[in-house]
Protein backbone atom coordinates (compact mmCIF):
# COMPACT_ATOMS: atom_id res chain seq x y z
CA UNK A 1 0.00 0.00 0.00
CA UNK A 2 1.40 3.76 -1.03
CA UNK A 3 1.05 6.50 1.13
CA UNK A 4 0.19 9.92 0.45
CA UNK A 5 3.09 11.63 -1.89
CA UNK A 6 4.61 15.12 -1.28
CA UNK A 7 7.36 16.83 -3.60
CA UNK A 8 9.57 19.48 -3.64
CA UNK A 9 10.33 21.42 -6.89
CA UNK A 10 14.34 21.39 -7.66
CA UNK A 11 15.14 24.79 -9.54
CA UNK A 12 17.79 26.37 -7.26
CA UNK A 13 20.68 24.74 -5.06
CA UNK A 14 18.77 25.78 -2.21
CA UNK A 15 15.88 23.61 -2.63
CA UNK A 16 17.98 20.37 -1.99
CA UNK A 17 18.29 21.69 1.50
CA UNK A 18 14.24 21.77 1.07
CA UNK A 19 13.91 18.49 -0.06
CA UNK A 20 16.29 16.85 2.33
CA UNK A 21 14.19 18.39 5.27
CA UNK A 22 11.01 16.82 3.86
CA UNK A 23 12.66 13.53 3.41
CA UNK A 24 14.11 13.44 6.95
CA UNK A 25 10.91 14.67 8.55
CA UNK A 26 9.19 12.17 6.44
CA UNK A 27 11.96 8.88 7.59
CA UNK A 28 11.52 10.53 10.94
CA UNK A 29 7.66 10.10 10.88
CA UNK A 30 8.16 6.57 9.31
CA UNK A 31 10.28 5.05 11.77
CA UNK A 32 13.90 5.53 10.45
CA UNK A 33 16.62 5.89 13.63
CA UNK A 34 19.01 8.93 13.13
CA UNK A 35 21.82 6.83 10.94
CA UNK A 36 19.27 6.32 8.04
CA UNK A 37 17.68 9.28 8.79
CA UNK A 38 21.13 10.70 7.62
CA UNK A 39 21.88 8.44 5.02
CA UNK A 40 18.60 9.05 3.54
CA UNK A 41 19.30 12.75 3.70
CA UNK A 42 22.52 12.31 1.72
CA UNK A 43 20.72 10.27 -0.98
CA UNK A 44 18.06 12.60 -1.14
CA UNK A 45 20.99 15.31 -1.69
CA UNK A 46 23.20 13.41 -4.26
CA UNK A 47 19.57 12.71 -6.53
CA UNK A 48 18.53 16.49 -5.88
CA UNK A 49 21.82 17.78 -6.99
CA UNK A 50 21.99 15.68 -10.39
CA UNK A 51 18.90 17.69 -11.11
CA UNK A 52 19.93 20.58 -10.66
CA UNK A 53 23.32 20.26 -12.51
CA UNK A 54 22.57 18.25 -15.44
CA UNK A 55 18.48 18.67 -15.73
CA UNK A 56 18.66 22.55 -14.98
CA UNK A 57 14.61 21.43 -12.92
CA UNK A 58 12.53 18.52 -11.67
CA UNK A 59 10.76 17.01 -8.69
CA UNK A 60 11.60 15.08 -5.95
CA UNK A 61 8.91 13.36 -4.46
CA UNK A 62 8.18 11.26 -1.49
CA UNK A 63 5.77 8.39 -0.73
CA UNK A 64 5.77 5.94 2.37
CA UNK A 65 5.63 2.35 1.84
CA UNK A 66 3.36 1.03 4.66
CA UNK A 67 2.90 -2.85 4.06
CA UNK A 68 1.64 -5.32 6.42
CA UNK A 69 5.20 -7.04 7.56
CA UNK A 70 7.14 -3.95 6.60
CA UNK A 71 7.31 0.24 6.08
CA UNK A 72 9.97 2.24 3.90
CA UNK A 73 10.58 5.42 2.09
CA UNK A 74 10.62 5.78 -1.33
CA UNK A 75 11.77 8.72 -3.13
CA UNK A 76 10.84 9.64 -6.88
CA UNK A 77 13.36 11.94 -8.74
CA UNK A 78 12.23 13.41 -12.22
CA UNK A 79 13.34 15.54 -14.48
CA UNK A 80 13.15 16.19 -18.65
CA UNK A 81 16.36 16.88 -18.58
CA UNK A 82 19.39 15.35 -20.98
CA UNK A 83 19.01 11.50 -19.77
CA UNK A 84 21.82 9.96 -18.81
CA UNK A 85 23.19 8.25 -21.94
CA UNK A 86 25.42 4.93 -20.41
CA UNK A 87 23.66 3.89 -17.18
CA UNK A 88 25.82 1.32 -16.56
CA UNK A 89 28.97 3.41 -17.10
CA UNK A 90 27.23 5.84 -14.71
CA UNK A 91 26.57 3.15 -12.38
CA UNK A 92 30.51 1.95 -12.11
CA UNK A 93 32.69 3.10 -9.04
CA UNK A 94 34.82 5.45 -9.77
CA UNK A 95 33.14 6.69 -12.57
CA UNK A 96 31.01 10.25 -10.87
CA UNK A 97 33.16 13.21 -11.39
CA UNK A 98 34.24 13.91 -8.19
CA UNK A 99 35.66 10.40 -8.45
CA UNK A 100 36.85 8.99 -5.50
CA UNK A 101 34.06 10.75 -3.10
CA UNK A 102 31.98 7.54 -3.34
CA UNK A 103 28.86 9.23 -4.09
CA UNK A 104 27.07 9.79 -6.96
CA UNK A 105 24.57 7.62 -8.09
CA UNK A 106 26.53 4.04 -6.59
CA UNK A 107 26.23 6.08 -3.46
CA UNK A 108 22.76 6.31 -3.42
CA UNK A 109 22.14 2.71 -4.22
CA UNK A 110 24.25 1.86 -1.52
CA UNK A 111 22.32 4.09 0.94
CA UNK A 112 19.27 2.64 -0.15
CA UNK A 113 17.70 -0.93 -0.43
CA UNK A 114 16.19 -0.58 -3.96
CA UNK A 115 17.20 1.20 -6.60
CA UNK A 116 16.14 2.06 -10.44
CA UNK A 117 16.68 4.38 -13.19
CA UNK A 118 14.73 4.72 -16.41
CA UNK A 119 16.09 7.25 -18.57
CA UNK A 120 16.37 8.39 -22.31
CA UNK A 121 17.24 11.30 -24.33
CA UNK A 122 13.29 12.64 -24.78
CA UNK A 123 11.69 12.18 -21.14
CA UNK A 124 14.64 13.05 -19.05
CA UNK A 125 15.20 10.60 -16.44
CA UNK A 126 13.13 8.94 -13.61
CA UNK A 127 14.78 7.54 -10.50
CA UNK A 128 12.98 5.13 -7.75
CA UNK A 129 14.83 4.05 -4.95
CA UNK A 130 13.45 2.59 -1.24
CA UNK A 131 14.50 2.06 1.61
CA UNK A 132 12.76 -0.05 4.45
CA UNK A 133 12.85 0.50 8.40
CA UNK A 134 15.01 -1.99 9.89
CA UNK A 135 12.92 -4.97 11.24
CA UNK A 136 13.24 -4.80 15.02
CA UNK A 137 13.58 -8.06 16.18
CA UNK A 138 12.27 -8.82 19.90
CA UNK B 1 27.94 -2.35 21.32
CA UNK B 2 27.60 -3.52 24.83
CA UNK B 3 31.50 -3.92 24.60
CA UNK B 4 31.68 0.09 23.22
CA UNK B 5 29.88 1.19 26.44
CA UNK B 6 31.58 -0.95 28.92
CA UNK B 7 35.17 -0.03 27.54
CA UNK B 8 34.04 4.11 27.24
CA UNK B 9 32.72 3.78 30.49
CA UNK B 10 36.24 2.32 32.18
CA UNK B 11 38.12 4.72 30.05
CA UNK B 12 36.28 8.13 31.85
CA UNK B 13 36.43 6.72 34.32
CA UNK B 14 40.02 5.76 34.95
CA UNK B 15 41.62 6.82 31.49
CA UNK B 16 43.30 3.71 31.33
CA UNK B 17 45.59 2.83 28.45
CA UNK B 18 44.05 -0.82 28.41
CA UNK B 19 40.92 0.79 27.64
CA UNK B 20 42.28 2.40 24.84
CA UNK B 21 43.99 -0.55 24.04
CA UNK B 22 40.38 -2.42 23.45
CA UNK B 23 39.08 0.43 21.39
CA UNK B 24 41.92 0.37 19.12
CA UNK B 25 40.51 -3.89 19.40
CA UNK B 26 37.01 -2.48 18.58
CA UNK B 27 37.79 -0.43 15.52
CA UNK B 28 39.56 -3.28 14.08
CA UNK B 29 36.83 -5.67 14.76
CA UNK B 30 34.16 -2.89 13.04
CA UNK B 31 36.28 -3.07 10.19
CA UNK B 32 36.12 -6.60 9.46
CA UNK B 33 32.41 -6.37 10.27
CA UNK B 34 32.01 -3.56 7.52
CA UNK B 35 30.47 -1.65 10.27
CA UNK B 36 30.24 2.25 8.83
CA UNK B 37 31.76 5.53 10.48
CA UNK B 38 28.56 6.30 11.40
CA UNK B 39 27.28 3.78 12.67
CA UNK B 40 29.95 3.59 14.81
CA UNK B 41 29.44 7.45 15.93
CA UNK B 42 25.57 6.19 16.35
CA UNK B 43 27.03 3.44 18.83
CA UNK B 44 28.78 6.41 20.69
CA UNK B 45 25.90 8.69 20.58
CA UNK B 46 23.87 5.21 22.22
CA UNK B 47 26.32 4.71 24.73
CA UNK B 48 26.69 8.23 26.00
CA UNK B 49 23.03 8.23 26.50
CA UNK B 50 22.74 5.40 28.35
CA UNK B 51 25.80 6.43 30.45
CA UNK B 52 24.84 9.59 31.15
CA UNK B 53 21.20 10.73 30.78
CA UNK B 54 21.24 13.90 31.43
CA UNK B 55 23.98 14.90 29.25
CA UNK B 56 23.27 18.55 27.64
CA UNK B 57 21.18 18.76 24.83
CA UNK B 58 24.36 21.34 22.93
CA UNK B 59 26.55 17.78 23.30
CA UNK B 60 23.75 15.63 22.05
CA UNK B 61 23.15 18.13 19.19
CA UNK B 62 26.78 17.61 17.76
CA UNK B 63 26.98 14.72 18.06
CA UNK B 64 24.46 14.82 15.55
CA UNK B 65 26.31 17.18 13.75
CA UNK B 66 29.19 14.83 13.03
CA UNK B 67 27.34 11.67 12.43
CA UNK B 68 25.88 13.40 9.50
CA UNK B 69 29.87 14.31 8.90
CA UNK B 70 30.55 10.99 8.64
CA UNK B 71 28.04 9.49 6.26
CA UNK B 72 30.42 10.33 3.65
CA UNK B 73 33.31 8.88 4.69
CA UNK B 74 31.22 5.79 4.68
CA UNK B 75 30.47 5.68 1.60
CA UNK B 76 33.75 7.05 0.37
CA UNK B 77 35.04 4.05 1.76
CA UNK B 78 32.48 1.25 0.78
CA UNK B 79 33.52 2.39 -2.81
CA UNK B 80 37.58 2.15 -1.90
CA UNK B 81 36.41 -1.41 -1.08
CA UNK B 82 34.67 -2.37 -4.39
CA UNK B 83 37.27 -0.93 -6.43
CA UNK B 84 40.12 -3.01 -4.40
CA UNK B 85 37.77 -5.80 -5.36
CA UNK B 86 38.24 -5.08 -8.97
CA UNK B 87 41.67 -4.21 -9.05
CA UNK B 88 42.68 -7.67 -7.55
CA UNK B 89 40.80 -9.40 -10.44
CA UNK B 90 42.19 -6.97 -13.01
CA UNK B 91 45.60 -8.13 -11.69
CA UNK B 92 44.75 -11.64 -12.28
CA UNK B 93 43.26 -11.04 -15.33
CA UNK B 94 46.59 -9.27 -16.30
CA UNK B 95 48.90 -12.20 -15.18
CA UNK B 96 46.93 -14.74 -17.61
CA UNK B 97 47.39 -12.25 -20.32
CA UNK B 98 51.47 -11.98 -19.52
CA UNK B 99 51.41 -15.76 -19.39
CA UNK B 100 49.72 -16.07 -22.48
CA UNK B 101 51.76 -13.53 -24.31
CA UNK B 102 54.59 -15.55 -23.04
CA UNK B 103 53.57 -18.59 -24.41
CA UNK B 104 52.55 -16.93 -27.51
CA UNK B 105 55.58 -15.04 -28.05
CA UNK B 106 57.97 -18.42 -27.30
CA UNK B 107 60.72 -18.49 -29.66
CA UNK B 108 63.59 -21.25 -29.32
CA UNK B 109 67.23 -20.21 -30.29
CA UNK B 110 67.91 -22.27 -33.51
CA UNK B 111 71.42 -24.34 -34.07
CA UNK B 112 72.86 -22.82 -37.47
CA UNK B 113 75.83 -24.13 -38.62
CA UNK B 114 78.62 -21.54 -37.99
CA UNK B 115 76.25 -19.31 -35.74
CA UNK B 116 76.35 -18.66 -32.26
CA UNK B 117 73.01 -17.16 -31.11
CA UNK B 118 72.01 -15.66 -28.17
CA UNK B 119 68.76 -13.25 -26.99
CA UNK B 120 67.56 -11.81 -23.87
CA UNK B 121 63.95 -10.30 -24.03
CA UNK B 122 62.48 -8.67 -21.09
CA UNK B 123 59.14 -6.86 -20.30
CA UNK B 124 59.34 -3.65 -17.97
CA UNK B 125 55.87 -4.45 -16.83
CA UNK B 126 54.03 -7.30 -17.60
CA UNK B 127 52.91 -7.67 -20.99
CA UNK B 128 56.04 -7.06 -23.44
CA UNK B 129 56.05 -4.23 -26.24
CA UNK B 130 58.57 -5.84 -27.58
CA UNK B 131 59.20 -8.84 -29.89
CA UNK B 132 61.53 -11.46 -31.59
CA UNK B 133 61.05 -14.30 -33.16
CA UNK B 134 63.93 -16.76 -34.97
CA UNK B 135 63.36 -18.86 -37.77
CA UNK B 136 64.97 -21.71 -40.38
CA UNK B 137 63.95 -22.67 -43.63
CA UNK B 138 64.55 -26.07 -45.59
CA UNK B 139 67.69 -24.35 -47.26
CA UNK B 140 69.09 -24.04 -43.77
CA UNK B 141 68.74 -19.93 -44.08
CA UNK B 142 68.01 -18.13 -40.78
CA UNK B 143 65.72 -15.75 -40.57
CA UNK B 144 65.11 -12.97 -37.33
CA UNK B 145 62.69 -10.58 -36.57
CA UNK B 146 63.52 -7.86 -33.96
CA UNK B 147 60.54 -5.22 -33.25
CA UNK B 148 59.32 -2.84 -30.92
CA UNK B 149 55.88 -0.93 -30.47
CA UNK B 150 56.04 2.46 -29.62
CA UNK B 151 53.73 2.36 -26.44
CA UNK B 152 52.77 -0.27 -23.84
CA UNK B 153 50.70 -2.68 -22.18
CA UNK B 154 48.04 -3.49 -23.07
CA UNK B 155 47.69 -2.19 -26.46
CA UNK B 156 51.19 -2.66 -27.82
CA UNK B 157 50.89 -6.62 -26.59
CA UNK B 158 47.67 -6.87 -28.63
CA UNK B 159 49.64 -5.48 -31.91
CA UNK B 160 52.76 -7.56 -31.01
CA UNK B 161 50.38 -10.56 -31.50
CA UNK B 162 49.59 -9.62 -34.60
CA UNK B 163 53.13 -8.71 -35.73
CA UNK B 164 53.95 -12.53 -34.92
CA UNK B 165 51.07 -13.96 -36.87
CA UNK B 166 51.90 -12.13 -39.79
CA UNK B 167 55.33 -12.75 -39.67
CA UNK B 168 54.96 -16.66 -39.15
CA UNK B 169 52.97 -16.96 -42.22
CA UNK B 170 54.90 -14.89 -44.62
CA UNK B 171 58.17 -16.15 -43.71
CA UNK B 172 57.17 -19.33 -44.16
CA UNK B 173 57.69 -18.24 -48.02
CA UNK B 174 60.94 -16.60 -47.08
CA UNK B 175 60.47 -13.53 -49.50
CA UNK B 176 63.56 -10.90 -48.95
CA UNK B 177 63.37 -9.05 -45.84
CA UNK B 178 62.22 -6.00 -47.98
CA UNK B 179 59.02 -7.55 -49.93
CA UNK B 180 58.54 -8.93 -45.77
CA UNK B 181 58.46 -5.75 -44.18
CA UNK B 182 56.30 -4.15 -46.92
CA UNK B 183 53.94 -6.85 -46.92
CA UNK B 184 54.28 -6.74 -42.73
CA UNK B 185 53.03 -2.64 -43.57
CA UNK B 186 50.50 -2.92 -44.80
CA UNK B 187 48.67 -5.50 -42.41
CA UNK B 188 49.69 -3.04 -39.18
CA UNK B 189 48.42 0.41 -42.06
CA UNK B 190 45.20 -1.56 -42.20
CA UNK B 191 44.76 -3.52 -38.49
CA UNK B 192 46.23 -0.55 -36.44
CA UNK B 193 44.82 2.56 -34.94
CA UNK B 194 47.08 5.90 -36.25
CA UNK B 195 48.95 6.84 -33.74
CA UNK B 196 50.49 3.38 -33.17
CA UNK B 197 53.58 2.89 -34.61
CA UNK B 198 56.25 -0.44 -34.84
CA UNK B 199 59.80 -0.36 -36.44
CA UNK B 200 60.97 -3.25 -36.92
CA UNK B 201 64.44 -4.80 -38.33
CA UNK B 202 64.03 -8.42 -40.21
CA UNK B 203 67.13 -10.61 -41.71
CA UNK B 204 67.87 -13.10 -43.23
CA UNK B 205 71.18 -14.83 -43.08
CA UNK B 206 72.46 -17.39 -45.82
CA UNK B 207 75.08 -19.51 -44.55
CA UNK B 208 76.20 -20.86 -47.81
CA UNK B 209 77.02 -17.04 -49.45
CA UNK B 210 77.97 -15.77 -45.09
CA UNK B 211 75.95 -12.74 -46.11
CA UNK B 212 73.18 -11.49 -43.68
CA UNK B 213 70.68 -9.24 -45.86
CA UNK B 214 68.08 -7.36 -44.30
CA UNK B 215 65.40 -4.62 -44.25
CA UNK B 216 64.34 -1.86 -41.89
CA UNK B 217 61.63 -0.25 -40.59
CA UNK B 218 62.71 2.67 -38.63
CA UNK B 219 64.15 0.29 -35.87
CA UNK B 220 66.85 1.32 -33.67
CA UNK B 221 70.24 0.54 -35.36
CA UNK B 222 71.95 -2.01 -33.83
CA UNK B 223 75.99 -2.71 -33.86
CA UNK B 224 78.16 -4.40 -35.95
CA UNK B 225 81.50 -6.14 -34.81
CA UNK B 226 84.10 -6.39 -38.00
CA UNK B 227 86.82 -9.02 -35.92
CA UNK B 228 89.59 -8.14 -38.51
CA UNK B 229 89.61 -4.47 -37.70
CA UNK B 230 88.65 -5.01 -34.43
CA UNK B 231 85.60 -2.08 -35.08
CA UNK B 232 82.13 -1.75 -34.11
CA UNK B 233 80.12 0.25 -36.12
CA UNK B 234 76.44 1.27 -36.20
CA UNK B 235 74.48 -0.97 -38.67
CA UNK B 236 73.28 1.30 -41.24
CA UNK B 237 69.70 1.73 -42.95
CA UNK B 238 66.82 3.42 -43.19
CA UNK B 239 62.83 2.90 -43.30
CA UNK B 240 59.36 4.11 -42.53
CA UNK B 241 58.27 2.80 -39.17
CA UNK B 242 55.32 0.63 -39.85
CA UNK B 243 51.77 1.70 -40.18
CA UNK B 244 52.10 5.16 -41.30
CA UNK B 245 51.20 4.91 -45.31
CA UNK B 246 50.14 1.41 -47.02
CA UNK B 247 52.36 1.56 -50.19
CA UNK B 248 56.16 2.16 -47.93
CA UNK B 249 59.36 0.61 -50.03
CA UNK B 250 61.96 -0.43 -48.02
CA UNK B 251 65.85 -1.36 -49.11
CA UNK B 252 67.64 -4.36 -48.92
CA UNK B 253 70.89 -3.85 -47.19
CA UNK B 254 73.75 -6.72 -47.17
CA UNK B 255 76.59 -7.80 -44.58
CA UNK B 256 78.81 -10.28 -45.71
CA UNK B 257 80.11 -12.23 -42.40
CA UNK B 258 83.52 -13.14 -41.85
CA UNK B 259 84.83 -15.27 -38.58
CA UNK B 260 84.32 -13.65 -35.64
CA UNK B 261 82.26 -10.40 -36.68
CA UNK B 262 78.73 -9.92 -34.98
CA UNK B 263 75.81 -8.56 -35.28
CA UNK B 264 74.20 -7.04 -31.81
CA UNK B 265 69.84 -6.43 -32.56
CA UNK B 266 68.19 -4.64 -30.31
CA UNK B 267 65.42 -1.95 -29.21
CA UNK B 268 65.33 1.47 -27.40
CA UNK B 269 64.80 -0.39 -23.92
CA UNK B 270 68.69 -0.88 -24.41
CA UNK B 271 70.10 2.22 -25.42
CA UNK B 272 67.66 4.92 -23.84
CA UNK B 273 67.94 2.72 -20.83
CA UNK B 274 67.69 5.63 -18.05
CA UNK B 275 69.63 6.03 -14.70
CA UNK B 276 67.87 8.30 -12.25
CA UNK B 277 67.74 11.45 -14.69
CA UNK B 278 70.04 10.61 -16.96
CA UNK B 279 69.87 8.15 -20.61
CA UNK B 280 72.75 6.31 -21.26
CA UNK B 281 74.88 6.91 -24.28
CA UNK B 282 75.06 3.91 -27.21
CA UNK B 283 79.00 4.49 -26.04
CA UNK B 284 78.09 2.89 -22.93
CA UNK B 285 76.21 0.16 -24.15
CA UNK B 286 79.12 -0.99 -26.45
CA UNK B 287 82.00 -0.52 -23.19
CA UNK B 288 79.30 -3.02 -21.51
CA UNK B 289 79.10 -5.25 -24.36
CA UNK B 290 83.09 -5.47 -24.85
CA UNK B 291 84.07 -6.34 -21.32
CA UNK B 292 82.06 -9.64 -22.16
CA UNK B 293 83.41 -10.02 -25.82
CA UNK B 294 84.91 -13.27 -24.34
CA UNK B 295 81.61 -15.27 -23.57
CA UNK B 296 79.70 -17.41 -25.46
CA UNK B 297 76.83 -15.60 -26.98
CA UNK B 298 74.15 -16.21 -24.61
CA UNK B 299 75.94 -16.18 -21.95
CA UNK B 300 77.36 -12.52 -23.27
CA UNK B 301 73.56 -10.95 -23.91
CA UNK B 302 72.47 -12.63 -20.22
CA UNK B 303 75.42 -10.50 -18.52
CA UNK B 304 74.69 -7.13 -20.30
CA UNK B 305 71.12 -7.22 -18.84
CA UNK B 306 71.95 -7.87 -15.63
CA UNK B 307 74.09 -4.93 -15.65
CA UNK B 308 71.83 -2.65 -16.93
CA UNK B 309 68.91 -4.23 -14.89
CA UNK B 310 71.06 -3.35 -11.74
CA UNK B 311 72.29 0.10 -12.93
CA UNK B 312 68.34 0.78 -13.21
CA UNK B 313 68.07 -0.40 -9.43
CA UNK B 314 65.95 -3.48 -10.93
CA UNK B 315 63.26 -1.52 -12.23
CA UNK B 316 63.22 -1.63 -16.20
CA UNK B 317 61.92 1.17 -17.60
CA UNK B 318 61.33 0.19 -20.97
CA UNK B 319 61.14 -3.33 -22.63
CA UNK B 320 64.29 -4.57 -23.17
CA UNK B 321 65.31 -7.01 -25.96
CA UNK B 322 68.87 -7.71 -27.27
CA UNK B 323 69.96 -10.18 -29.11
CA UNK B 324 73.69 -11.30 -30.49
CA UNK B 325 74.62 -13.01 -33.89
CA UNK B 326 78.37 -14.58 -33.43
CA UNK B 327 80.06 -15.95 -37.07
CA UNK B 328 82.07 -18.30 -35.74
CA UNK B 329 84.16 -21.43 -37.62
N1 LIG C 1 19.32 13.75 -13.74
C1 LIG C 1 20.30 13.62 -14.63
N2 LIG C 1 20.14 14.04 -15.90
C2 LIG C 1 21.14 13.92 -16.81
N3 LIG C 1 22.34 13.35 -16.54
C3 LIG C 1 22.57 12.92 -15.28
C4 LIG C 1 21.57 13.02 -14.27
N4 LIG C 1 22.08 12.47 -13.15
C5 LIG C 1 23.32 12.07 -13.44
N5 LIG C 1 23.62 12.33 -14.73
C6 LIG C 1 24.86 12.00 -15.42
O1 LIG C 1 25.45 10.90 -14.75
C7 LIG C 1 26.77 11.21 -14.33
C8 LIG C 1 27.06 10.54 -13.01
O2 LIG C 1 26.29 11.09 -11.97
P1 LIG C 1 26.76 10.91 -10.48
O3 LIG C 1 25.82 11.67 -9.60
O4 LIG C 1 26.94 9.46 -10.23
O5 LIG C 1 28.21 11.55 -10.45
P2 LIG C 1 28.58 13.09 -10.67
O6 LIG C 1 27.38 13.95 -10.54
O7 LIG C 1 29.35 13.16 -11.95
O8 LIG C 1 29.60 13.37 -9.48
P3 LIG C 1 29.21 13.50 -7.94
O9 LIG C 1 27.76 13.28 -7.81
O10 LIG C 1 30.03 12.45 -7.25
O11 LIG C 1 29.63 14.88 -7.59
C9 LIG C 1 26.82 12.72 -14.27
O12 LIG C 1 28.13 13.20 -14.50
C10 LIG C 1 25.87 13.13 -15.39
O13 LIG C 1 26.55 13.13 -16.62
MG1 LIG D 1 26.08 13.74 -8.84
Amino acid sequence: MMNFQSCVDIKKEWDIVGARQLGRERAKAIGFGTVDQARIATAISELARNIYLYAGSGVICFETIDEIDRKGICIIAEDNGPGIHDISKVMEDGFSTSGGLGAGLPGVKRLMDQFDIVSDQEQGTKIRTVKWVPQRRF
Amino acid sequence: MENYRYYLKRYIDTQDESALYQAEQLSKLYIQNKISPEEIINKHIQALKDLFPHLPKEIDLSMNFLLETMISYGLAYQEHQSMRKQQLSLRSEMELAANMQQTLLLTETPNIKGLDIGAVSVPAKQLNGDYYHFSTDKNGRFGVAIADVIGKGMPAALAMSMIKYSVDSFSDHHPKPSSLLEKLNRVVENNVEPGMFITMLYGLYNPITEKFMYATAGHEPGFFYDATKNEFTEIEGRGLVLGVSDDTTYQEYELALQDGDIIFLLTDGVTECRIGDRFIERQEVLEVIKHYMHLPAQTLVEKVYKHFERLQEFQLRDDFTLIMIRKQV
